[in-house]
């Protein structure tokens, strides 16, 4: 399959005054694909990500997702885009259902009951949906905003460090939806700055260094111990 | 439509939330009771000079309520991290602005009823012969108000010192609404009222998409 | 061309001083005090011209979202509250003696007050927003939304003002103003707008090198 890339990035710049945390970035993903985009604190992941949501927007470059330029037309991209970031996007006072209810219909969608208690139950929420949010754990706030995408279905999914905070059966869930996630042609981007699960579920690893990505390799051969050297030599060189 | 069914959504959500917690609505109430004493305490015990002043200070008790109202108008959305959240909903955030408008115009219409009674109450004002012409001034000063204070309160909703900007900014945008309310009354002054409502809202509309990029 | 546009200005300033002093005939009742009125009046014309600018470069800003229009629209901003400012205190220094009080709630006092402390605010707003372009697309809206405030302020203390009292009598109608003295203001105007286009300038150029420091 020779379609365009769900996400093209070529020579981004982002500078804040005269900081330029990104320059001259370059990033493809095709569909069905998870790169892990490794990097230290402060590196630019967070930033990187927010400018492919459409939350930022880059100084110069080209960012295009699923076809549209980010910069020039981001009302068309966001219907495509999903971000899963440091933010919960949810409601306290309201329930699960009511939380759900209320996104989905911001988003303009149609959605009903029998579909809001579907996309609920995928998550595993169903029988929380009652609930006040107030109430709930950082894996389970994290499934609640997984659910939106079960509606919105969204074909780039953008996560911020998406298994920081989870008990080990949240992470084997999350594990098992985002695999589902690519199976159905989605394309994703992890950001991580630990070695953790987000490197079980990618295909490519990415390491963004001094603002760029220094390092695009398969994933598929590397183990953890590999992937640790690589960082380690490809931060302390580009930083 | 699906913008007047995003536009409710934002409603809804905003009303229920403040039925569930009943914050501002009840903070706002008491804070009207507080205004009564306030204005007692600082005119005195002269009934003449408080009767005297007695419009004016309806309308300053309207004013002071709604700074308090429409600047906790995305505190909500600060406090749940969920602005990140109305930027990166799809279609025209102009359906966020309607949703928030309205449920603002309703949130302060409640207040300034209450106000309304409690001058009648405990300042003993009949109210009875001017009430439509009141009611009519109240609904077309206060969506002048919220019109305006909805897309400034967007713009303080990041910046440190929200609180203090929120009024500064407000008020002076206020000016036609504010001496407008009081004189109400006569022929053209509604029609003032009238036109700065639409000249706001339609820059509220016009305007709101790009305080919500980012 | 900075440095043209002060010498511009300096010398339209000195002739307008003294089409004043010299040219203009001296009032009746007011005495000198008066001839504030070649600073006061042209003030606030350069004043309002300032926030129209505004208004333009903000909507040039929203459109393009060119750096440029945002400076102008900063400059024009600062400078304008400048203008005011001045306005109302060359306002105060007549009216003391003329009228024995520093303030009048008078329609046109009441809503040049009114601008001031908008601007005010516009300044205000960017001062507290640290990210560069968030600031620069607020006070855009912001610029937008006060100038649009002019004419329903102008209006509504007009109204306001005829209520309570006849308007104020600060200076004589346009129609019955000698030729000369339209003159002088005339001059003492293009003075002032150069004085604006001088300040602007150097205001814009101090912009875009603090931009280009990170500052």
């Amino acid at each position: 399959m020779t379609a365009d890339p769900l996400v093209r990035v070529t020579g981004l710049r982002k500078a804040f005054g005269a900081h330029r945390v990104l320059d001259g970035l370059a990033l493809e993903v095709r569909a069905g694909e998870a790169v892990a985009l490794l990097g230290a604190n402060g590196a630019g992941k967070t930033t990187l990500l927010k400018i492919l949501a459409t939350l930022m927007r880059p100084t110069r470059g080209t960012v295009l997702v699923a076809g549209h330029d980010c910069a020039r037309e981001p009302e068309r991209v966001r219907p495509h885009v999903g971000l899963i970031g440091h933010g919960s996007h949810v409601y306290e006072d309201l329930t699960a259902l009511e939380n759900l209810k209320f996104w989905t219909a911001l988003a303009g969608l149609r959605a009903a009951p029998a579909e809001l208690a579907g996309a609920l139950a995928a998550v595993e929420l169903d029988r929380l949906a009652g609930e006040r949010v107030r109430t709930f754990s950082a894996g389970m706030k994290r499934r609640l905003s997984l659910a939106r995408f079960v509606l919105a279905r969204p074909r780039v999914l953008l996560l911020d460090e998406p298994f920081a905070g989870l008990d080990q059966r949240a992470k084997k869930w999350l594990e098992e939806h985002l695999e589902a996630f690519k199976a159905r042609g989605g394309a994703m981007v992890m950001a991580t700055h630990s070695f953790g699960r987000e490197l079980a579920v990618a295909d490519r690893i990415a390491i963004l260094s001094g603002g760029a990505i220094v390092l695009d390799t398969p994933r598929a051969s590397l183990g953890p111990d590999a992937i640790a050297r690589l960082y380690r030599l490809h931060t302390e060189e580009g930083a | 439509m699906i913008f007047a069914r995003r536009a409710w959504s934002v409603v809804w959500k905003d009303l229920l939330v403040e039925r569930r917690s009943k914050e501002t609505l009840n903070a706002l109430a008491f804070f009207s009771l507080l205004l009564l004493f306030v204005f007692q305490f600082a005119l005195g015990p002269d009934r003449e000079r408080l009767a005297a002043a007695l419009p004016g200070l309806l309308w300053l008790g309207f004013v002071l309520a709604g700074l308090l109202g429409l600047g906790r108008t995305f505190v909500l959305e600060r406090e749940n991290d969920c602005w990140e959240g109305l930027i990166l909903a799809p279609g025209d955030k102009s359906a966020i602005y309607v949703g928030k408008l309205a449920a603002n115009v309703t949130l302060m219409l409640v207040v300034e009823g209450l106000i309304l009674l409690l001058f009648a109450v405990f300042f003993n004002v009949d109210l009875a012969p001017a009430l439509t012409g009141l009611a009519l001034v109240m609904i077309l000063g206060t969506v002048g108000l919220a019109a305006v204070g909805t897309l400034f309160a967007a713009m303080t909703a990041q910046v440190r010192a929200r609180e203090l900007l929120f009024p500064v900014l407000l008020l002076p945008v206020q000016v036609p609404v504010l001496l407008g309310e009081p004189l109400g009354a006569v022929g053209h002054w509604l029609g003032l009222l009238a036109a700065a409502d639409v000249i706001y809202i339609v820059t509220g509309l016009l305007t709101f998409d790009f305080l919500l990029e980012s | 061309m900075t440095r043209v546009l002060g010498w511009l200005a300096a010398l339209a300033l000195l002739a307008g001083l003294g089409m004043a002093f010299a040219v203009a005939p001296r009032e009746a009742t007011q005495g000198t005090v008066q001839r504030i009125m070649y600073v006061h009046v042209p003030s606030v014309w350069v004043a309002y011209c300032a926030f129209v600018v505004v208004f333009v470069a903000s909507i040039a800003y929203l459109a393009t979202r060119a750096e440029a229009a945002d400076r102008l629209a900063h400059a024009s901003a600062e400078v304008g509250v400048l203008f005011t400012g001045l306005t109302i205190a060359t306002g105060s220094i007549w009216g003391k003696p003329t009228w024995g009080t520093w303030w009048t709630w008078d329609a046109r006092l009441t809503s040049v007050a009114v601008l001031f402390v908008m601007y005010v605010g516009y300044l205000l707003l960017r001062g507290m927003i640290d990210e560069g372009e968030r600031a620069a697309r607020y006070a855009a809206v912001l610029g937008v939304v006060a100038a649009l405030n002019i004419p329903l302020v102008h209006f509504s203390v007009l109204w306001w003002r005829t209520l309570h009292q006849p308007p104020s009598l600060m200076k004589p109608g346009p129609s019955s103003m000698p030729p000369v003295i339209v003159r002088a203001l005339l001059v003492n105007f293009a003075a002032f707008a150069l004085l604006y286009l001088y300040f602007v300038a150097k205001r814009i150029r101090l912009l875009r090198l603090e931009g280009e420091a990170g500052a």
